[in-house]
């Protein structure tokens, strides 16, 4: 009993580290239509701003995480101007994977070039680094810290997307781009929010996971693909739809781990597969936030 | 007629003399070039710095010329473990670069991947770190200087036995050094009374080390034995360790030395702090040798914080690849220049080292080691020594 708790903590620990930074991908794919592959570099990108301002200017890790969300959805803004803007919509997928994997190469090349190829850490404050129980499981407060967290942005979001003025007017434009902007709303700023807020959750999920999800220049590449599978799984644009499947992934890759080590990450995928078999959309595809 | 004649035996007495010439040219003057496959980018790119930087002391420290040949080396990037990328990379030096020895290596696949090329080009191939027993079998070419996981276990094991550890879970990477450890410690640690309770095989890439923790927890042994391959990874599983409270509940922790590497410490923090490792190099070793080097890294590199068992493998291979060229009066050899340093002794920084004639592996002393804080920093402090161990997992440890 006590190995099925310490299973079910460590599995919803990990799953919200895979969901905070999914579910910017999840906004941007279900309500903005772009498959934006270069979603785990701004999660990178982030990680080593807040690096960089922790190790080399040190401020402190609250202080660290705000500027570097911040910084990195002032930066990517121009992109959606200048890039973004000119693929959204379904009708684009395949400009929409070529530029932003040629995006995540750049970014690549660039943080390899301008912080070298080694492991960076985010050092963690002192309240952040003991042990917190739960039950007869002890687990590291850092994650319990991120669980808390994972669980605000559930929250938040659904505020934000279900009970505010932003919320009903993105749907609308998001269903009907043409009645809306008819109706008055200005889609194009909305689309330039809603970017951002992706761009601000990937940044996110960046420094909060960097303990799981160790920074290195090729973190982009090496990781989109555990977050596309939480998209997938969880249906696009669905934010509970995207918590349940990181949970339910996050808690499946543990529970495998645990029972039979060298199968690695076999559960993972297995999992992944038997439920798209079912779900072919995922999750929540289509119902609510 | 005898003009012609006369022209033609000056020109061929001319012909000679000039190649004559020539050729004592080259044997005096040669640039002999060795290549070395490491990874200069990526994820383990500290271990390829650490292989420049041991090859480098030793060049500042013995000169870049042997009899009168110049030693360069060439450096190729291979970011991660990938046996067809490090054959294409050891073909283009071998062909393009004409390099007359490879080096380098952290990974076991890349190693093994070289073999049919050696012995085609008749090449020799100096190991700077890749620990799998097997590797030398593969081919009479190779000659390693790190150790193996059988060497730095097989003393560590039995260093337990003797401490009365009953029941010990053992934990390791799923690849070859980690098998090759996990079957190591198994077969000495049980010969010396002792129980493995629970074997875990964890998949290299893994990042998430909880469940492995909560199933060390679960089987209820005193102590763990783990190996991972040094870098990010070892760093995850030792933190996760802490920070999961094992170490709180009194779980003794010991490995191969690769997991308390020097340059992790800092990043380690006090999650090191009382794992006990065998090894064949701390960088707290004490002797002159070791600390020459620690000042001559310092002064080429500002500091000696990197210095650590890569260093000294490539600073000693470099050292056998210097013995090579000698023997071999800089001629491409490669079966004479192996054949050469067979048997080979020198003192190293690390301590005694000699060149087995049949495994081509070193034998060397082994120290058992525990990681403290000492002067504000961490190092892995000698506390016993274990002194000529073979490799003992030559020929599948028999």
């Amino acid at each position: 009993m006590e190995t099925v708790f310490g299973i079910v903590v460590d599995g919803a620990a990990y799953g919200m580290i895979l969901f905070i930074i999914s579910v910017g991908l999840s906004v941007t794919l279900g309500l903005m239509r772009v498959v934006n592959l270069a979603h785990g570099a701004f999660a990178m990108v982030a990680g080593y701003i807040a690096s960089y301002a922790a190790q080399g200017l040190g401020l402190p890790y609250a202080a660290a995480l705000v500027g570097a969300v911040l910084v990195t959805v002032v930066a990517t803004l121009p992109m959606e101007r200048l890039l973004y803007r000119r693929i959204y919509g379904s009708a684009n997928e395949l400009s929409q994977v070529l530029l932003t994997i040629g995006l995540t190469f750049v970014i690549v090349a660039g943080i390899n070039y301008l912080f070298g190829p080694t492991l960076k850490r985010i050092p963690l404050p002192d309240a952040l680094l003991g042990t917190v129980s739960i039950g007869p499981k002890s687990i590291p407060a850092h994650r319990a810290f991120v669980i808390g967290m994972g669980a605000a942005t559930i929250l938040g979001l659904w505020w934000l997307l279900e009970r505010t003025d932003f919320g009903i007017k993105l749907r609308a434009a998001v269903d009907d781009p043409n009645m809306a902007a008819a109706l008055g709303i200005r889609t194009e700023r909305l689309y330039m929010a809603t970017f951002a807020l992706g761009t601000g959750l990937a940044a996110m999920g960046g420094v909060l996971g960097a303990e799981l999800l160790p920074l290195e220049p090729y973190y982009a590449i090496r990781y989109i693909v555990l977050f596309l599978a939480v998209v997938a799984v969880g249906g696009a644009g669905s934010i509970f739809g995207s918590a349940a499947a990181a949970l339910a992934l996050g808690i499946v890759d543990t529970a495998g781990k645990y029972l039979i080590p060298n199968f690695g990450e076999f559960f993972f995928y297995a999992a992944l597969i038997l439920i798209l078999f079912r779900w072919p959309h995922g999750f929540f595809h289509g119902r609510g936030a | 007629m005898t003009k012609t004649v006369r022209g033609a035996l000056l020109g061929a007495v001319f012909v000679t003399a000039s190649g004559a010439a020539l050729c004592s040219g080259t044997a005096w003057a040669a640039t002999i070039k060795v290549g070395v496959i490491a990874p200069f980018s990526g994820p383990f790119a500290t271990a390829g710095q650490t292989f420049k930087q041991g090859i480098e002391i030793y060049q500042a420290q013995h000169g870049k010329t042997v009899g009168g040949d110049t030693i360069e080396f060439v450096y190729k990037d291979l970011d991660q473990a990938n046996p067809a990328q490090s054959k294409a990379l050891a073909q283009e030096l071998i062909v393009k670069e004409k390099v007359g020895y490879l080096a380098g290596f952290f990974f076991t696949p890349d190693a093994l991947a070289v073999a049919p090329l050696i012995d085609e080009a008749n090449i020799p191939c100096v190991i700077f770190n890749a620990a799998t027993s097997a590797i030398t079998e593969k081919s009479p070419r190779y000659v390693r200087t790190s150790f193996t996981l059988w060497q730095n276990t097989v003393p560590l094991a039995e260093h337990m036995a003797k401490q009365g550890i009953k029941k010990v879970v053992t934990a390791v990477s799923d690849y070859g050094p980690g098998i090759d450890g996990e079957t190591a410690f198994k077969q000495t640690f049980e010969k010396g009374g002792g129980q493995v309770v629970d074997s875990i095989r964890m998949p290299l890439k893994s990042t998430d080390f909880a469940p492995f923790m909560q199933r060390i927890k679960d089987s209820g042994a005193e102590a763990i034995y783990a190996f991972l391959p040094a870098g990010p990874t070892t760093l995850g599983f030792a933190k996760a360790f802490s920070d999961t409270g094992l170490k709180a509940a009194g779980i003794k922790f010991f490995g191969p030395g690769d997991i308390t590497q020097e340059p992790d410490l800092p990043a380690l923090g006090d999650a090191a702090v009382g794992i006990t490792t065998t090894f064949n190099y701390s960088q707290a070793h004490d002797s002159d040798m070791n600390r020459q080097l620690l000042a001559k890294a310092k002064e080429l590199f500002g500091s000696s914080d990197l210095v650590t068992f890569s260093t000294v493998g490539a600073y000693d291979g470099t050292h056998v690849i210097y013995k090579m060229v000698e023997a071999t009066g800089g001629k491409p050899d490669g079966l004479k220049a192996v054949e050469a340093v067979k048997g080979m002794a020198w003192e190293s920084p690390r301590g005694p080292l000699k060149i087995d004639p049949n495994s081509r592996h070193v034998t060397q002393t082994i120290y058992l080691r525990a990681t403290e804080r000492k002067d504000g920093k961490l190092q892995n402090t000698e506390i016993a020594s274990f002194p000529d161990q073979p490799d003992y997992g030559y020929k599948g440890g028999k």
